[in-house]
């Protein structure tokens, strides 16, 4: 079985996120890039699968992503895949969610797949769309939000997430899984995998590679525009109750939630 | 982040790809796991098992060592980097992996032969055995040359007889590299051999842990060898040559043991930085004040130029060049540094820095050991004094 998880490069979740005002997009040079987290348990998830079937199973990570992401790649190799492949083209910058799904379908076409697997959103964007539109472009089943996934022969099986519970959901493969954070927690990469990475292949391809129209990706090809932008409105300050005695001070904390009906 | 410029000259001190990420990993494992049990680890004197084993896990013991054997084969720069990272913890972790790596088992690595080391590499790359290293005497530490420890060969192995002491890790390794006099008519020229001990077996005591200025965490100990059986196939390279694998084992550790004091003094500069801009004293931070903004320019300045002579020495290592010299200079001066940093560092947190919360006062006291052990200040400069003098 051959297994393909999307990984996309975002910024560090702790850095403080910048927007450029000229093409309104995120500065993605001014911080420092890590693995999506979500993705992160798509990757485990994809290990364990493997883990149980080595002879017969091959995790490769896909990425799009400018030629700086292979640094995350690297890292999912590190924590035990076989193999990437990075799709990187000038040509691609400005790619809006739907252009993104376009060129991952034909990605993944070109390197073949039985399982797909991904996170169900990425942390900067958190659009969520990706998965299903990929599924869509590829024609086969999607199963999204999976807290528990299972691969019985020909079909796989996941308990999909829902508010109260959850849903036993199987399809036949080829699919694609979204998986939540819930469904596993995500190993450390070992310093032993870590210098191992170095001597996995990464194949790196363009757009001509993969056979993509040009008038598809890109800002120009995309079909979103993001028009202007604005800063969320600064909260209202908290207010401040300065008393020397403290049973005061207490006092008005508890006139103050009384009055807000907190109590 | 990585736009390659390629300077014209060919030098480049970008780290490589997966030394990033290897500094980065053991980053984030420092301080997810090892910051917040520093207290604990002070106040108990001992690391959780559940930390060495996650240590473990993560694959710290086999760092320096073949891939062949189940090490992770990080080379001399990617062992220095992972040690600067770890300088960023308590001191006990460091002492606990450095008396392993790089110095323990490192002595095996360099010089065993291929038996040996294809039976006791496997288990000590992984951590599920370490190892220490026992050259000290209570009458021979800096004349290390001069120590008195006894193999007589006897049938098919020899009889070991001496006290080594303050040997790291000597209450809970489970093997010691060993130097002893073979033949004292030739002294440590051709006359101390080196040999791989297991210390559970007999004739092998364990003194109580010495009780020490810092460093707790980690312990030190006599190792007593009365009648203790070694097997002839038990002698790390050949007999007769061990005072050259001590030497070559030690430009290896203070090598790393300096690239600690990178990491820690760094560690330190942060804290005094953060610590400068938000205590306020005469209604400003005390960053503003000149006296101390030039304490931290010094800092930083000096910790420049300790991780850049670390960094040079351990490319040149990696050359498979001899390095001796510079990892005389690379030991003396970061440890001096370290020591003057954490110093300034406990300067600027003024009181608090005195205080057990802030975690100063334990790094000074833990920096202090950094210009004795693995040979003093002083006899690194007799070494790059030789190096420099001789012919
Ligand atoms: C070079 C570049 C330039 C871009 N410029 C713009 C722009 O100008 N305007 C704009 O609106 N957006 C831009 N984007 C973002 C692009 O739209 C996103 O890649 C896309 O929208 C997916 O992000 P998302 O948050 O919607 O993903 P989600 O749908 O939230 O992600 C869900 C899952 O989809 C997969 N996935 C998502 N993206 C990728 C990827 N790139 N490679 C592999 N797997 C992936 C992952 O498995 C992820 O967990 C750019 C992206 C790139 C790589
Ligand atoms: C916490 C700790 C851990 C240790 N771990 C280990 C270990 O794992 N393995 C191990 O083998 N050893 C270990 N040691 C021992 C350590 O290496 C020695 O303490 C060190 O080499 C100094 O030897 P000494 O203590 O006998 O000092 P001495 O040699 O007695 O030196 C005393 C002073 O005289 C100076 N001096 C001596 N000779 C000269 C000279 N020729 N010229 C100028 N000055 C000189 C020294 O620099 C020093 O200032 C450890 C020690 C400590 C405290």
């Amino acid at each position: 079985m051959k297994i393909v998880v999307t990984v996309k490069h975002v910024p560090d979740t702790n850095a403080e996120k910048v927007l450029d005002p000229q093409t309104k997009r995120l500065n993605r040079s001014a911080v420092e890039n890590v693995l999506n987290p979500f993705d992160e348990y798509a990757i485990e998830e994809a290990l364990r699968l493997r883990d149980a079937s080595p002879d017969t199973t091959r995790v490769t990570i896909a990425s799009i992503a400018p030629r700086s992401g292979l640094e995350i790649l690297r890292k999912a190799l590190a924590m035990g895949a076989d193999d990437a492949v990075l799709l990187s083209d000038d040509a691609i910058a400005g790619s809006d969610t739907m252009a993104t799904a376009y060129l991952l379908a034909l990605l993944l076409r070109h390197i073949g797949c039985d399982l797909v697997l991904s996170g169900t959103q990425s942390t900067d964007a958190l659009n969520g769309i990706v998965p299903a539109a990929l599924a869509e472009l590829l024609g086969v089943p999607c199963l999204t939000f999976a807290k528990k996934l299972m691969v019985e022969g020909n079909s796989v099986e996941i308990q999909r997430e829902t508010e109260d519970g959850y849903a036993r959901v199987r399809a036949p493969m080829p699919a694609l899984v979204s998986v939540t954070k819930g469904i596993n927690e995500p190993r450390y990469p070992t310093l032993k995998g870590i210098m191992g990475a170095k001597k996995k292949e990464i194949r790196t391809l363009s757009l001509t590679d993969i056979g993509a129209d040009p008038t598809r990706v890109g800002a120009a090809g995309s079909k979103t525009v993001v028009e202007s932008f604005a800063a969320a409105g600064a909260r209202a300050k908290g207010t401040v109750i300065t008393a020397t005695d403290p049973r005061e001070g207490a006092r008005r904390i508890f006139d103050f939630l009384i009055e807000r009906k907190a109590l | 982040m990585s736009s390659v410029m390629h300077s014209p000259s060919g030098l480049n001190f970008e780290l490589p790809e997966e030394l990033v990420l290897l500094k980065r990993t053991i980053r984030e494992f420092v301080e997810k796991e090892l910051w917040p049990i520093a207290s604990q680890v002070e106040e108990t004197d001992e690391i959780p098992q559940a930390t060495i084993d996650a240590m473990r896990s993560l694959g710290l013991f086999g760092l320096p060592f073949a891939e062949q054997y189940g090490g992770a084969g990080v080379g001399e720069l990617g062992y220095c980097v992972a040690l600067e990272e770890l300088g960023r913890a308590s001191a006990a972790f460091s002492n606990l992996l450095g008396a392993h790596c790089s110095i323990g088992a490192m002595a095996l690595h360099l010089d065993g032969g291929p038996e040996l080391k294809a039976r006791f590499m496997p288990a000590l790359c992984a951590g599920e055995k370490l190892a220490c290293f026992a050259l000290s005497e209570p009458g021979a530490g800096s004349d290390a040359a001069n120590i008195a420890t006894r193999a007589v060969l006897d049938g098919d192995g020899y009889v070991l007889n001496g006290v080594k002491h303050f040997i790291t890790s000597g209450d809970i390794a489970d093997y010691a590299t060993v130097f002893a006099v073979t033949d004292p008519a030739r002294g440590a020229r051709g006359g101390i051999t080196a040999f791989w001990v297991d210390l559970n077996g007999p004739g092998v005591t364990r003194g109580p842990k010495d009780r020490k200025m810092g460093l707790f965490g980690s312990h030190t100990c006599e190792l007593i060898f009365r009648d203790a059986r070694v097997p002839a196939d038990h002698v790390i390279g050949s007999v007769g040559a061990g005072f050259k694998t001590a030497m070559k084992t030690l430009d290896m550790g203070r090598l790393s043991l300096a690239a600690g004091c990178v990491g820690s003094a760094q560690f330190m500069l942060e804290k005094s930085v953060a610590y400068a801009k938000e205590r306020v004293q005469f209604g400003q931070p005390i960053a503003r004040q000149q006296a101390v903004q030039f304490m931290l320019a010094d800092m930083a300045t000096e910790i420049f130029a300790a991780r850049n002579m670390v960094y040079h020495t351990a490319w040149k290592a990696d050359r498979g060049e001899r390095f001796s010299m510079e990892a005389a200079m690379v030991k003396r001066y970061c440890s001096d540094m370290a020591i003057h940093v954490v110093d300034r560092a406990l300067q600027i947190h003024g009181g608090s820095g005195f205080m057990k919360e802030t975690g100063i006062e334990r790094a000074y006291r833990d920096a202090r050991i950094l210009a004795i052990y693995e040979g003093t200040n002083e006899i690194q400069r007799l070494i790059i004094a030789e190096e420099l003098l001789r012919g």
